[in-house]
C-alpha cells in the first residue's frame, strides 16, 4: 500500500531554515521508517539522512518520528496508521536534511576517559565473575546514537552538559570491578555539567533503543558523587 | 582544497583500522596517526558481528588444531605461514582486548568463556554475549580516544591513493560535511575499508561495505588475491539478510527444512547428532560454505518452506529455552521480533543464505604489505592469505586484531624511516581527481544511479552465487561491464558541497563495479570447485590440486579489464588431503594429526 510521510529537509546552501515536504511511500508489514527514508532518497537524489547497519546496532539512523526519538531501522510504519513527520533529533544542530552535527556528542564522550584505567601489566586476563561483569553489562551496551541526548531537556537547555550516555558510560567504567580509574572521572561528574544537572525526567531511559537505562546509571552516580564529595571534604586539598 | 602532512594514515575506522592505529600509536607517540573513516568509527560493521573471535584456550586444545582447522577450512588454499603466525598471536590480542576493557562472557570462576563454532574442533571462541563484534569495536574506539597521537577524521571520504613511483604518498578525501577535497600526505597508509558484500542483493552486510579500499588498491595496479571465494553465511534473516548468528548452532540449534527434517545430515556432516548435544565440526557446525550449498541443494528439491516469497529453511532454538536464550543470545531474540516477528524460545527463525563476507582482497605478504611500498591492507579488504577459499566463522575478528597490530607496527617503522613526497610530485594526481569531480554534477535523463546498483547486484547474485557456471559468469561479466559503460556516462544529481549523500553513493559504486569486475573474472578464471566456490560445469564439480593449487590474481589493465595471473598456495607442514566433516572428518583427523 502507499502510505504518506512528512520530512523535514533543510539545504543549508539553498534554504533559510528547514521545511517540510510531503513524500509517498509504499509500504507492507516490514516496511522500517529507514526503508521509507531509502525511497525518498530514490525519488530526490538530493536528501541526505545516515544509516549503515539496518540492525539496530551501529546508532547512525537516529530520527524524531513525531516529536520522539527513534532509530529508523526499528522503527515500523505498520505502528503509525495516522501518519509519520521525520524530523532531524532534536538538541543537535541540522546540518542538512536529517543530518546533525553529532560532535559535541563526540566531545562528552570523549571527555569522561571512556577507557580501562589499569597500571598493572599482564599477560592474562583479569578474573571477572559473571556477578562483576553483570554490574556494568547493561551500561556497556550503549550504541552511541544519541536519542537520549535528543530525549533530555537538560541538554536542550545546557548543552554543556555531559548528558546521558557519556555519564553511563563513565558509570560503566567506574562499576568494572578491573578499573582502578574511578577517583579520574569523579571531578568530570561532580562538575556543574556532570551528574547534578540531570533533573532525572527519565525519557532518556524510555528512548533508549538497547535498553542501556542511563537515568539509572546517572541516578547511582548522583549517590557516587555525593559520597565522593563527602569524603573530599575531610581530605586535605592534593591528597589525591 | 585542504592540504595537510600527517605520518600514518589508516583509512578505515572498523576493528582492524583501529587497532593499527593504536600499534602504530603505541610503537611511536611522536608519530601523527590519521584515522580516516567515511563513517564515525563505531558505525563500521565490525559492530554487527555477533558471534565472537577464535583463538587457542582450553588446555586440551592446540595451536596445531586451530591451524589444522583454518587450513581445512580454506579448502587448502590458506597461506600456512600466514595461518602459524595467526593462531599463535591470536590468544594474545583477545587477552590485550580483555586488558583494554572488553566485558567478554565468563564462566563462573571468572575465567574467559568459550564457544563452539563451525569447523572448529574445539571450543576456541571468546565472546561477548551475541554482540562480540559491538564490544569489541567500541572497546577499540573508546581505548584509542587516550591516544593524542591520533587524530580523527570522521566522514571523510577517500577517493585516491597519492602514489609516486611505486611508493604511497598519501591520499585523496573528501570532507563530507563540506564537500571540500583534502589532500593528506603521508609516509605510510594503511587500508582498513572491509569487504565488498554490497556488490551483490541479498547480504548481511551494513550500506557502507561497498569495496572502497580494494578498487583504490586495483585502480593502482595491486592484484586482489582469491576474489571468486565469497562467503554466503548459511542464515540470514530472509529479504533483509540481517545477520542471525552461527553462535545459535554452538549453542545447539538446528536447521530443519520444511518437513522438520535435519537435511544437513544429507550432505556428508551427518550422522544426526542429538538435540541439545551439539558436535564440533557436525551436522550444524559444519563449515559455512558446506551448509550454504546444502541449502541450495534441498531448494532444488523443493524442500525449502517459503517466507513472503522467499524460499527457507528454519532456525530451531526452542529446546534451548527462554533463558538461557535470553543470556547467551539476546541481540538474536530482539532482531527475530523486530524482522520476523518470531520469539525463537516459541518458534523456529526462518533463515536463508546470504553475502557475508569477501574471502579475498588486497594482496599482502605476512607484513601486510601490498606491492606499493608503504602500503598496507589489513582485515576484510585485504587477503593476508588466512581464509584460502572459504573462512571459518570467528576466524575474522581475530584476524584483524592480530593482523592491525602488525600492520601498524609495520607502518610506523616505515614512516620513521622515509619522508614525504614532494608536493610537485602528487600535484598532477591531485589535479586529475579535482577535474573529475568538477565534471560529475548534472542531470541524468534516462539512467540513474539506483538502477545501475540494482543491476549491478542482481547480476551477482544470478553469475557469482553460491552454484556457479561459465555461462551464468560470462553473461554476468558482460552485463558489468555495459554497467560500467552506463556508470560512466551518469551523472551526480545532487549539486550540493554540504553532505551530497549522492556523490559518495555514486563514487561508491563506481568502486563496486571495479570489485564486481574482479570477482566475476577471477570466478570465470578457476575452473574447479573449491571451498565457497562451487561449478556446475562438467569437469569443474571437483577440487582440481593439479591445476588450481594456486592463488588467483585479479589485476586491472588499462582498458579496465581484469587479467587474471596465479601464484603458488605457501605449504609448510599440512599437504592437501580431502576436506570432510561429520563422522568422515573424524576418521580422517585421526590419520593426519
Amino acid at each position: 500500500m502507499t502510505q504518506t510521510i512528512v520530512i523535514a529537509r533543510y539545504n543549508p546552501e539553498l534554504d533559510e531554515k528547514p521545511h517540510q515536504e510531503t513524500y509517498q511511500v509504499q509500504s507492507d508489514d516490514n516496511t522500517s521508517v529507514l526503508d521509507a527514508l531509502q525511497q525518498v532518497q530514490q525519488q530526490d537524489p538530493s536528501f541526505s539522512f545516515r544509516w549503515s547497519c539496518r540492525m539496530a546496532i551501529c546508532g547512525s539512523c537516529g530520527v524524531m518520528v513525531n516529536g520522539v526519538p527513534k532509530l529508523g531501522c526499528q522503527t515500523f510504519l505498520r505502528d503509525y496508521p495516522v501518519g509519520l513527520v521525520i524530523t532531524p533529533l532534536s538538541n543537535f544542530a541540522v546540518e542538512k536534511d536529517l543530518i546533525v552535527n553529532m560532535e559535541p556528542f563526540l566531545e562528552h564522550l570523549s571527555a569522561i576517559k571512556p577507557w580501562l584505567i589499569n597500571t598493572a601489566e599482564g599477560t592474562q586476563p583479569h578474573v571477572q565473575t559473571p556477578k562483576q561483569l553483570a554490574k556494568y553489562q547493561q551500561f556497556a551496551n550503549c550504541i552511541n546514537c544519541g536519542l537520549c541526548y535528543s530525549a533530555c531537556p537538560q541538554f536542550g537547555l545546557n548543552p554543556e552538559f555531559r548528558g546521558p550516555a557519556a555519564l553511563a558510560l563513565a558509570h560503566r567504567y567506574n562499576l568494572d570491578s578491573r578499573d582502578q580509574g574511578k577517583a579520574q572521572r569523579m571531578p568530570e561528574l561532580n562538575a556543574k555539567n556532570g551528574v547534578w544537572t540531570c533533573t532525572f525526567v527519565g525519557f532518556c531511559s524510555e528512548v533508549c533503543p538497547k535498553k542501556v537505562d542511563p537515568a539509572a546509571a546517572i541516578n547511582q552516580g548522583k549517590v557516587e558523587s555525593a559520597k565522593d564529595m563527602i569524603v573530599s571534604a575531610f581530605k586535605p586539598t592534593g591528597a589525591r | 582544497m585542504l592540504q595537510l602532512d600527517m605520518d600514518i594514515i589508516v583509512v578505515g575506522g572498523g576493528g582492524a583500522g583501529l587497532r593499527a592505529a593504536i600499534a602504530a600509536a603505541e610503537a611511536s607517540p611522536t608519530l601523527d596517526v590519521a584515522l580516516v573513516s567515511k563513517v564515525y568509527p563505531m558505525r563500521s560493521h565490525t559492530v554487527a558481528a555477533e558471534g565472537g573471535a577464535a583463538a587457542v584456550t582450553l588446555s586440551e586444545d592446540s595451536l596445531q588444531s586451530h591451524f589444522f582447522d583454518t587450513v581445512a577450512g580454506s579448502d587448502w588454499l590458506a597461506e600456512q605461514d600466514v595461518v602459524e603466525y595467526f593462531v599463535q598471536h591470536a590468544y594474545q590480542e583477545l587477552v590485550q582486548l580483555e586488558r583494554w576493557g572488553c566485558p567478554w562472557s565468563r564462566k563462573n570462576d571468572g575465567s574467559v568463556q568459550v564457544r563452539r563454532f563451525g569447523g572448529m574442533k574445539t571450543e576456541r571462541t571468546w565472546f561477548a554475549a551475541d554482540k562480540t563484534g559491538f564490544h569489541i569495536l567500541h572497546t577499540l574506539f573508546q581505548t584509542s580516544l587516550k591516544y593524542p597521537a591520533i587524530e580523527r577524521f570522521d566522514e571523510y571520504f577517500v577517493l585516491d591513493l597519492l602514489v609516486v613511483e611505486q611508493r604511497v604518498a598519501g591520499v585523496l578525501a573528501i570532507r563530507y560535511s563540506t564537500g571540500e577535497l583534502v589532500q593528506i600526505r603521508a609516509k605510510s597508509v594503511i587500508l582498513a575499508t572491509g569487504g565488498a558484500g554490497r556488490v551483490f542483493h541479498y547480504n548481511t552486510n551494513s550500506g557502507i561495505v561497498t569495496g572502497d579500499g580494494m578498487a583504490l588498491a586495483l585502480r593502482h595496479g595491486v592484484a586482489l588475491r582469491d576474489m571468486e571465494f565469497v562467503q554466503y553465511h548459511p542464515t540470514g534473516l530472509p529479504g533483509s539478510g540481517i545477520l542471525i548468528t552461527e553462535a545459535c548452532r554452538g549453542e545447539g540449534g538446528i536447521l530443519l527444512n520444511k518437513d522438520g527434517y535435519r537435511y544437513l545430515q544429507d550432505y556428508g556432516l551427518g550422522p544426526e547428532t542429538p538435540l541439545g548435544e551439539p558436535r564440533n565440526k557436525c551436522m550444524e557446525l559444519g563449515p559455512r560454505d558446506r551448509l550454504s550449498q546444502a541449502f541450495w541443494q534441498q531448494q532444488k528439491l523443493g524442500l525449502t518452506g517459503d517466507y513472503q516469497g522467499h524460499a527457507v529453511v528454519y532456525l530451531d532454538l526452542r529446546h534451548l529455552g527462554d533463558k538461557h536464550l535470553k543470556e547467551r543470545l539476546p541481540l538474536i531474540c530482539e532482531l527475530a521480533r523486530d524482522y520476523v516477528n518470531v520469539d525463537p524460545a516459541k518458534a523456529p527463525i526462518p533463515v536463508r543464505p546470504a553475502v557475508h563476507y569477501t574471502m579475498g582482497g588486497v594482496m599482502t605478504n605476512i607484513d601486510c604489505q601490498t606491492s606499493i611500498q608503504g602500503l598496507f591492507a589489513i582485515g576484510e579488504c585485504a587477503s593476508v592469505g588466512l581464509h584460502g577459499a572459504n573462512r571459518l566463522g570467528s576466524n575474522s575478528l581475530s584476524e584483524l586484531l592480530v593482523f592491525g597490530k602488525v600492520a601498524g607496527e609495520r607502518a610506523a617503522a616505515m614512516a620513521l624511516q622515509n619522508d614525504f613526497v614532494s608536493h610537485q610530485s602528487i600535484a598532477e594526481q591531485t589535479a586529475r581527481q579535482q577535474a573529475l569531480l568538477s565534471v560529475l554534477q548534472g542531470h541524468n535523463t534516462d539512467d540513474s544511479l539506483v538502477a545501475i546498483r540494482t543491476a549491478m547486484t542482481k547480476a551477482m547474485e544470478e553469475g557469482c552465487g553460491i552454484y556457479r557456471d561459465a555461462d551464468s559468469m560470462q553473461y554476468c561479466l558482460d552485463h558489468l561491464i555495459s554497467l560500467k559503460q552506463r556508470y560512466q556516462a551518469l551523472k551526480v544529481e545532487d549539486q550540493g558541497k554540504v553532505y551530497n549523500n549522492a556523490l559518495l553513493q555514486h563514487l561508491e559504486l563506481g568502486f563496486g563495479l571495479d570489485v564486481a569486475m574482479a570477482i566475476c573474472s577471477s570466478a570465470l578464471a578457476r575452473k574447479e570447485s573449491r571451498g565457497a566456490h562451487q561449478r556446475l560445469d562438467e569437469g569443474m564439480t571437483t577440487r582440481n590440486d593439479t591445476e588450481f593449487l594456486q592463488h588467483s590474481l585479479a589485476v586491472q589493465q588499462q582498458d579496465g579489464s581484469i587479467d587474471i595471473r596465479w601464484q603458488a598456495v605457501t605449504i609448510t607442514s599440512l599437504p592437501p588431503a580431502q576436506r570432510l566433516y561429520g563422522d568422515c572428518g573424524a576418521v580422517n583427523e585421526g590419520k593426519t594429526s
